[in-house]
């Protein structure tokens, strides 16, 4: 069997914050017969912000991956040879709308190109098709293909499928589905033997940079999101989208010091998800790497994980001899009603 | 018109200016003003204005209202409503028209939130990528110093999990990159 390839946008967060949705998504390329290509230099898209200030500029900046990728086309001959595959949602979102709108706004692609002819580089808006990896994952490779490398079934383990909003939205697939209530994660997640929690919020917002704009209003959306998600005692969030992952799970700690709430849901990527019941090793697919601790959660499907480096061993005391006499509990004791807690 | 009085120079209404602004249709004329885009707004109760509340401010020619508000910029850019939206108004884009507007005669007075626009395309424009950790640490200390303590368990958590670089990344393409961007700079300004 011939492999699928993709030509690939990792994103500006996928180099560091979401290393984890790279390796992961890189670990699970081979056994679903999948081969992506980096497209070459490519540039930030721009997110959120780049178009808040410069219209034509944004538009040009993200033309120019689509010049890249255009150049850089596996010409294998098959229908996934100008497909550009983007993990991350905004990034998928950017560049799908780029493309759709020097498609659809003629004025708009002049422009776009003849500042691109300024870098050396020019694009034929429709020559790329902009894909988002649930897409290719749900339907280019398929639920049996993808039952059959289930070795690990994530049998016991519920998780909230969270979609967020930009890979559900506005139109700008070719594939329609509902941009509210869309079920292809839900089954991909079932597929792995998950029990999957019917999610209300699974499109709401995690609200984007809005933790660094006005406090009240990010953390109130990550609130509402880890909330109903406890709320169905869902073990974890499965994500696919980095931003997604970085507000619920490393501004989890803060939302709840701010709401005096005491949440714990750990959100790992749906590529970790596939990996895990694949039978590939946690390491490898980047788990750990959560501030959230994911590993009791983990623990129901027998996935073990090292505790990270810094929290090997106790923490030294330093006032243990003038500190008021408290009760001091044996290792096994504490271990002991650590599990009669229910 | 009296005679003599000075000719009044042809402005755009400010209706006509958010249209041209936005790229393809706005459809922005279309609203029903039913409410369908504030109703499913998930930042909609931080807003001065709802998002039918500014476009019927918008056709009112209310510009200098709906430019210091601060409805565009706690836009999260979630596109709830556009799909909602019976007429398919294109609500999101229509906010970062308004956006871009109130930089221009710095209408709207809370700096927070543009300034991050600025501090992430800086990087962007210089680098060719995003920098997260450089990005936050700047903003922090500019908008909310003592933020930083605040979050400071979730930086240390980012940095030991190593999900922070301390160096930005420049791509090998930035001269090209720079004209391009010069270049689409120049064909803006000129369209205005």
């Amino acid at each position: 069997m011939t492999n699928l390839r993709y030509n690939y946008f990792p994103g500006c967060s996928l180099e560091r914050n979401a290393e984890a949705y790279h390796k992961s998504s890189m670990a699970i390329a081979g056994p679903l017969g999948l081969e992506f290509a980096e497209i070459d230099d490519w540039n930030c898209c721009g997110a959120t912000e780049y178009i808040s200030l410069h219209m034509l500029a944004s538009y040009a900046i993200i033309a120019r991956n689509l010049a890249q990728a255009a150049r850089n086309s596996p010409d294998n001959g098959q229908a996934s040879a100008h497909d550009l595959v983007a993990p991350c949602s905004a990034c998928y979102l950017n560049l799908s709308k780029c493309d759709k709108y020097m498609r659809t706004d003629t004025d708009l692609a002049e422009k776009v190109n003849l500042a691109l002819a300024a870098g050396g580089l020019s694009y034929k808006p429709g020559s790329v098709h902009v894909r988002h990896l649930l897409d290719v994952v749900v339907n280019d490779v398929g639920s049996s293909k993808i039952k059959a490398q289930v070795t690990r079934p994530l049998k016991g383990l519920r998780v909230a499928p969270y979609y967020g909003c930009l890979i559900s939205r506005p139109g700008l697939r070719t594939d329609e589905h509902d941009p509210e209530y869309p079920t292809s994660l839900d089954d991909l997640l079932e597929c792995l033997g998950a029990e999957v929690v019917d999610f209300p919020l699974k499109t709401h917002c995690c609200g984007g940079h809005m933790t660094q704009i006005s406090e009240g209003t990010g953390f109130e959306l990550i609130r509402q999101l880890v909330k109903g998600a406890a709320d169905y005692h869902a073990d974890m969030i499965v994500t696919v989208c980095p931003m997604c992952q970085l507000n619920l799970d490393a501004f989890q700690s803060a939302m709840n010091r701010y709401f005096k709430t005491t949440y714990h849901v750990p959100v790992l990527y749906f590529t970790q998800m596939m990996g895990l019941a694949f039978g590939q090793n946690a390491v490898t697919l980047g788990i750990g790497a959560e501030l959230v601790d994911a590993r009791p959660a983990l623990a129901k499907i027998g996935v073990e994980v090292p505790p990270p480096p810094e929290a090997e061993g106790a923490p030294k005391r330093k006032r243990d001899d003038k500190s008021l006499p408290m009760p001091k509990m044996s290792k096994q004791a504490d271990a002991a009603t650590r599990e009669a807690k229910p | 018109m009296a005679e003599g009085a000075p000719s009044v120079p042809e402005r755009l209404s400010f209706l006509d200016e958010v249209q041209a602004r936005t790229p393809g249709e706005s459809r922005l004329l279309m609203c029903i003003q039913c409410g369908t885009c504030g109703g499913s707004c998930p930042s909609g109760a931080d807003m001065q204005h709802t998002p039918r509340h500014i476009f019927a401010m918008i056709r009112a020619d209310m510009r200098e209202e709906v430019l210091s508000s601060n409805t565009p910029w706690y836009c999260v850019s979630c596109y709830y409503c556009t799909v909602r939206c019976p007429q398919d108004v294109h609500i999101t884009d229509i906010m970062y028209t308004l956006k871009r507007m109130s930089l221009v005669g710095h209408s709207y007075d809370s700096s927070t939130a543009p300034d991050f626009s600025k501090m992430f395309i800086n990087w962007v424009e210089n680098y060719g990528r995003a920098f997260e950790l450089g990005l936050m640490s700047q903003h922090m200390l500019r908008h909310n110093p003592l933020g930083v303590f605040k979050i400071a368990d979730m930086g240390i958590g980012m940095v030991t999990k190593g999900r922070m670089a301390f160096t930005p990344k420049r791509i090998q393409g930035m001269a090209g990159l720079k004209q391009i961007i010069a270049k689409a700079k120049e064909l803006e300004e000129t369209h205005d």
